[in-house]
């Protein structure tokens, strides 16, 4: 019997047998250059939107465009920083379960209040 | 019995050497990590819906948002807690190749850029205070300061894992093999990041 780490391809898969070059390692993360790079993108997003909420000819169209905005950095953050895009599939099961259920519970609480329409 | 074959590129499902076989094939303190990660999302979601619930509803001639926000200054806070989650990956980075001074540079700075943005939260709340805020003035000071008091807790935490894991560190206790540790506390401070994107822009930049 072997005594070496065991692991699931994706989560789902078969049990497969990790080498000691694969334990703990993270080949496919972004390098540190990419990491830098999304933090300035991250940064630059930002000051667009400490702009647009200054800008009044945008101003009909603030709130979607600082959502989508805010949705952009959110969606970058945990996709490259917290690793979800390149871990497994369970990982983003888990988040994407509560984000889900938190978005539907408070959706339905909001829309109930009229929260929309005021 | 088990069958070998090569994990797919791009997953990283492998488990630390060392630690005992799991059914997911995945460590179990990751997993929590993100279960726990998972449910904060409820915890944020129902203090983000009750400041929008109660928005606009305060009586009036009492202090409201327009009164008291600083954009400028708490733009500010978010870039320096944005950056802190760039420090954050990089410290990862370091401990994965090996390198334990600059493990501990990044996990210092992370921990200078969280402390940073609570010093600047607890001087707001002194500003608003003086304002004439307080938990029971009417609904928007009750709800801002009960949903970015949660945060600014949740953010003091992690400055304390941070210090904990710097700490460790220059003992000599948090070798490339324990990277998956500061992995664990790198994914609570980039959700308190990510829940500061949200609470920015739907409390603060929206009108």
């Amino acid at each position: 019997m072997s005594t070496s780490p065991k692991t699931r391809d994706e989560a789902t898969g078969p049990v497969v047998e990790s080498g000691p070059e694969e334990g703990g390692t993270h080949h496919d993360h972004p390098g540190e250059a990419q990491y830098i790079k999304i933090a300035l993108i991250l940064a630059a997003i930002t000051a667009v939107e400490v702009a647009f909420s200054y800008w009044e000819a945008v101003e009909g169209i603030l709130a979607p465009a600082l959502i989508a905005m805010s949705i952009v950095k959110f969606v970058m953050v945990v996709a490259f920083f917290m690793h979800l895009r390149f871990d497994s599939r369970l990982f983003r099961r888990l988040f994407i379960a509560g984000m889900g259920l938190a978005l539907f519970c408070f959706t339905a609480v909001l829309t109930t209040f009229h929260v929309w329409t005021r | 019995m088990s069958t070998t074959v090569t994990a797919s590129s791009g997953s990283h499902t492998e488990i630390d050497p060392g630690h005992p076989p799991t059914s997911t094939g995945l460590t179990n303190e990751k997993v929590a990590m993100w279960s726990f990660l998972g449910s904060e999302c409820l915890l944020f979601g129902a203090l983000i819906s009750t400041y929008l619930l109660f928005k606009g509803q305060s009586l009036p001639g009492t202090i409201q948002p327009v009164d008291v926000f600083d954009i400028p200054y708490t733009s500010v806070s978010s870039f320096v807690l944005l950056m802190s989650s760039l420090t954050m990956v990089l410290a990862l980075a370091a401990i994965q190749r090996g390198d334990q001074r600059l493990t501990r540079v990044w996990l210092l700075t992370t921990a200078l850029l969280g402390a940073s943005f609570v010093a600047g939260q607890a001087y707001e709340f002194t500003v608003f205070v003086r304002e004439g805020m307080n938990l029971r003035v009417n609904l928007f000071s009750s709800s801002f300061f009960v949903l970015t008091g949660f945060h600014g807790a949740h953010v003091t935490i992690g400055v304390l894992m941070l210090l904990s894991l710097y700490s460790l560190s220059m003992r000599g206790k948090l070798p490339p093999s324990k990277a998956e540790t500061v992995e664990l506390v790198g994914l609570y401070w980039h959700f308190v990041d990510v829940v500061w994107i949200v609470i920015f822009t739907l409390i603060y930049l929206i009108p």
